[in-house]
């Protein structure tokens, strides 16, 4: 029936973000935007979360966190990189400090491209991330192994 | 009008525990999803579909099982159980003080179970859960104790046939009841120890380590006490059903309203309040009950 998809539980992880883009995820919780409509809900427990949203690009001390963010996280989970920054590392991927976007650490799922990121981007990268979680419970269910 | 009771008594017991099984999770379930939906158009917002919760249980079902600890998991299914099992026999018209102990002994499966990780952030929200039952637990035995008072039996089956309205006898504790009832529905000034509006602060509280089918557990849990709870309410009018039934859901929508309207407080005013309230209206209440007679 796709359960999945009618109840994703999102947590956000700011990476090294200048608080542009969180403030935009933020913003599509308000009545304007309202993500709860589609069961979506924010919660700050990896444990209960499905997707992990990412803004800011990544650097060596974030680089640690995010990992252990996303091991804790049950399957099946899904990253979405929202803003530039988290997509490619945009101006700052020469930087000496800065690995580059999500995608040098983690295996990304959704871009959601913007500096910032408008919050209609975001849900619809959101929406997207819950149909490959749809796949990937479907795989689960194929192969008997997560993916 | 009396329709209700005649259907009730025309099943056996077993039938009537079967009967609260199988519809409380579905009425818990619906109820869940009203409070999110009415909690959302008081905020300006849209809201998720009625059925939320249904979908977000059937979700957890399938996400992966993740234990840090051997037993974490056994406490949890112990505290579905007893709150099936105090809820079952409340409906069944057993005896009300045997279902508030067995509530209770859920309760403290519940804190077991978040004492069971080793997770600061749900030791921190088992110890709050358990102030919250010391709280609150004074009040519920009040409650039965001045339905004895007025009607001279502990079985809910007598208590429901009074022969008198028992909110006419019992306005204080109803009262001091309503007041406790937030506690019990983790609503917004008592949202302590799950902490299900301020999740930055304590995580999740008691829930933090308890990850897919655990969480589902949990959440069933959480259905089957709303309706025993309100079945607690529906006791006061129970002379009248549809008013009583009326009533029930008042107060439902009365708790979501004030879980909207209030800041949460801290674990020192909880407390306090929760003993003030229950000392000037439930124990007065029951003085003047015990002059009367």
């Amino acid at each position: 029936m796709g359960w999945f998809k009618r109840s994703p539980w999102v947590l956000h992880y700011n990476a090294t973000s200048c608080n542009g883009c969180d403030i935009e995820l933020i913003a599509s919780l308000t009545p304007l935007y309202d993500l709860e409509r589609f069961g979506i809900m924010s919660t700050g427990n990896p444990k209960h979360a499905d997707i992990l949203a990412v803004t800011g690009s990544v650097n060596e001390k974030s680089r640690q966190v995010l990992q252990n963010l996303y091991d804790q996280m049950p399957n099946p989970k899904v990253i979405v990189a929202v803003g530039i920054c988290a997509t490619s590392g945009c101006v700052f991927q020469d930087c000496y400090n800065v690995l580059g976007g999500v995608d040098k650490v983690l295996p990304v799922d959704v871009y959601v491209p913007g500096c910032a990121a408008r919050p209609e981007a975001i849900i619809d990268g959101v929406i997207k991330a819950c149909d490959i979680l749809e796949e990937k419970y479907a795989q689960r269910k194929k192969t008997g192994r997560w993916p | 009008m009396n329709g209700i009771y005649e259907l009730i008594r025309s099943l056996s017991i077993i039938e009537r525990m079967l009967a609260f099984v199988l519809l409380a999770p579905l009425a818990g379930g619906l109820l869940a999803g009203i409070d999110r939906k009415v909690s959302a158009r008081l905020q300006g917002r849209y809201g998720p579909p009625v059925m939320q919760p249904f979908y977000d249980v059937f979700k957890l079902l399938r996400k992966e099982r993740i234990i840090v600890n051997k037993f974490q998991d056994f406490p949890i299914v112990l505290f579905l159980l007893f709150t099936m099992f105090s809820g079952a026999l409340f409906f069944a018209g057993a005896d009300l003080l045997l279902i508030i102990f067995s509530l209770a002994l859920a309760g403290t499966f519940f804190v077991l179970g978040g004492y069971c990780v080793a997770s600061p952030y749900s030791h921190l929200g088992a110890e709050r859960e358990i102030i919250q039952m010391v709280a609150y637990e004074p009040m519920v035995i009040l409650m039965a104790v001045g339905m004895y008072q007025v009607t001279g039996s502990f079985r809910v089956g007598t208590i429901a046939q009074h022969h008198a309205p028992l909110i006419l006898f019992l306005p204080g504790v109803f009262a001091g009841f309503l007041f406790i009832l937030t506690i019990k529905f983790r609503k917004s000034p008592f949202d302590l120890s799950m902490s299900h509006h301020a999740h930055q602060e304590i995580v999740s509280g008691i829930t933090t380590e308890f990850v897919g089918p655990a969480l589902a557990l949990i959440e069933i849990a959480h259905w089957y006490e709303t309706v025993l709870l309100l079945g607690m309410i529906y006791l006061f009018f129970a002379f009248t059903p549809w008013l009583a039934l009326v009533m029930a859901m008042a107060t439902f929508l009365f708790e979501i309203f004030i879980d909207m309207n209030y800041a949460r407080f801290k674990w020192q005013l909880t407390f306090l309040s929760a003993w003030l309230f229950t000392a000037v209206a439930g124990v007065s209440n029951i003085i003047v009950l015990s002059l009367m007679r």
